[in-house]
């Protein structure tokens, strides 16, 4: 929805699914909404590509090489937040 | 021309390439004029919007019977990969046209003396420069470097690693022929210098940080794909010449094929090539499916196809006799090939460590 009137809220439906792929790429995982996943070194180096493919079918984007200027997917909650910007461009 | 019938025209040639100067001009053309090149890039950016099945059904063809014309389309494919992703709208528009249609012909140089399967190593420097961007370092291993118009460079800069594009013909890039290496030898490979190379700061590909991780990551993952489907070609086509040397050679009044133990290896090489052909139909599905699992389905293609080329063209040479270890022998020539394929894009011990992690992901 609407980010408006609170940039920091997140789309608890989009972090769900932000929050799947993690869970299916690391089972058991205990990494926190806004933890920074590549600083805890948990991230394999074929999973920051898995990633952005992850989102691009989960929520029907594409992710273009100006997505990546931001800290889009260093944390499960700035990802969330990407996909939500993403989706309301889309929308117009 | 299909690339079935490409592949038998290049045939009576290999050998040559192989012993001599490596793939021709004229041929690399020939490659690019039946479209070859890049052929997965959709149709509005030049290519022709195969499928992951239809370009890896090209490079068992190819591979089957010339590395080196594998090699071609797995180099340029890599770039055209990593440019139609990361690129930005202007760079798409100016270099994957020129790709798909091999009036450029890129490589990929990413490997230095001290950065091989770390490449997080890379002592290869971009910075800023008046007027763009300014590129100093030493790359290795580069195949096709001897031909290619462009170079996608790995690179360190202030912000992490980071990805340009290093035309060939600009002051201060030094190409340095590889040559007398085990396999390959066709694949005109380079070392290549870059001397405070200046270029425009539009020929970086992806912000700083991206360079390894999504650029050389899309790059890899594509070369990946077509080099374990290259390996399907060796090992089949070392199948085909043993079941035919073996069925044709006779010694002390019996066909080698009479011999118990042979028709049994033959069986054991049957199956390592049809095994490797299903691993990597697998992985080009869920690559047309867009799945994200599609990475590590790549690295398991082309660690159970490299294997399998290697295994099926050791037991070929062996079979061959001194056949196979002759100057001018096919399976032998194969072999020296199959065995770089265990090293590049990540060799095994590397793969199994992924591999590991994708199957504690999949438990249940
Ligand atoms: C014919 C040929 C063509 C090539 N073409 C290109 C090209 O076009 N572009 C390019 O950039 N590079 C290219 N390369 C380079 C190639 O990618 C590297 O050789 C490869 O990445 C391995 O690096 P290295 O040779 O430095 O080996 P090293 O990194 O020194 O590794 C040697 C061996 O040590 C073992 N090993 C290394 N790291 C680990 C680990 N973490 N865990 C367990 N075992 C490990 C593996 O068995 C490995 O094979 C090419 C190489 C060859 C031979």
């Amino acid at each position: 929805m609407s980010s408006q009137f609170s940039p920091q809220e997140v789309d608890g439906d989009v972090l769900r699914q932000v929050r799947a792929f993690f869970d299916t790429a690391l089972p058991g995982n205990a990494i926190g909404a806004d933890d920074d996943y590549f600083a805890l070194g948990v991230v394999n180096s074929l999973m920051a590509l898995e990633m952005v493919t992850h989102v691009e079918r989960a929520f029907g984007l594409r992710v273009e090489t100006e997505d990546l200027e931001l800290d889009n997917f260093r944390t499960m909650n700035n990802m969330a937040r990407f996909v939500e910007r993403k989706l309301a461009a889309a929308r117009g | 021309m299909d690339h079935a019938a490409f592949a038998e025209s290049a045939r009576a040639g290999a050998a040559a390439w192989d012993a001599g100067a490596g793939l021709p001009a004229e041929v690399v053309r020939s490659v690019a004029d039946a479209g070859f090149l890049a052929a997965d890039l959709p149709v509005e950016h030049g290519g022709r919007g195969w499928s992951a099945t239809e370009v890896g059904e090209l490079c068992a063809s190819l591979g089957g019977v010339c590395s080196a014309l594998r090699a071609l389309v797995t180099v340029q494919g890599m770039v055209a990969a990593a440019v139609l992703r990361w690129g930005d709208r202007g760079q798409r528009a100016a270099w994957l046209p020129a790709l798909a249609g091999g009036d450029r012909l890129a490589a990929f140089a990413a490997t230095e003396t001290g950065a091989g399967t770390d490449l997080s190593a890379v002592d290869t420097e971009i910075s800023a420069t008046p007027g763009g961007l300014r590129v100093r370092g030493r790359k290795v291993w580069v195949t096709f470097g001897q031909s290619a118009d462009v170079f996608l460079v790995l690179a360190r800069s202030g912000g992490g690693l980071r990805t340009a594009l290093v035309e060939a013909d600009r002051p201060g890039v030094t190409v340095e022929p590889v040559t007398g290496q085990l396999g390959m030898r066709a694949a005109r490979i380079a070392n290549v210098r870059f001397d405070d190379v200046t270029i425009p700061a539009a020929n970086a590909i992806a912000p700083p940080g991206y360079g390894l991780s999504h650029v050389a990551g899309t790059a890899l993952d594509h070369g990946r794909f077509t080099v374990a489907w290259g390996c399907v070609g060796i090992a089949e086509s070392c199948l085909d010449h043993t079941a035919t040397h073996v069925g044709t050679r006779t010694q002390g009044g019996a066909r080698l094929a009479d011999h118990d133990a042979v028709r049994a290896l033959l069986g054991r090489c049957l199956a390592e090539a049809r095994a490797a052909r299903a691993v990597c139909a697998h992985a080009a599905a869920l690559r047309e499916r867009g799945e994200p699992a599609a990475i590590a389905e790549t690295v398991l293609a082309k660690y159970t196809a490299s294997r399998a080329a290697t295994a099926v063209s050791e037991h070929a040479v062996r079979l061959h006799g001194s056949a196979g270890i002759a100057p001018d022998s096919t399976v032998g020539r194969l072999h020296r090939d199959a065995v770089v394929m265990r090293i590049i894009e990540g060799p095994d011990e590397v793969a199994e460590r992924h591999l590991g992690d994708h199957a504690l992901r999949r438990r249940r």
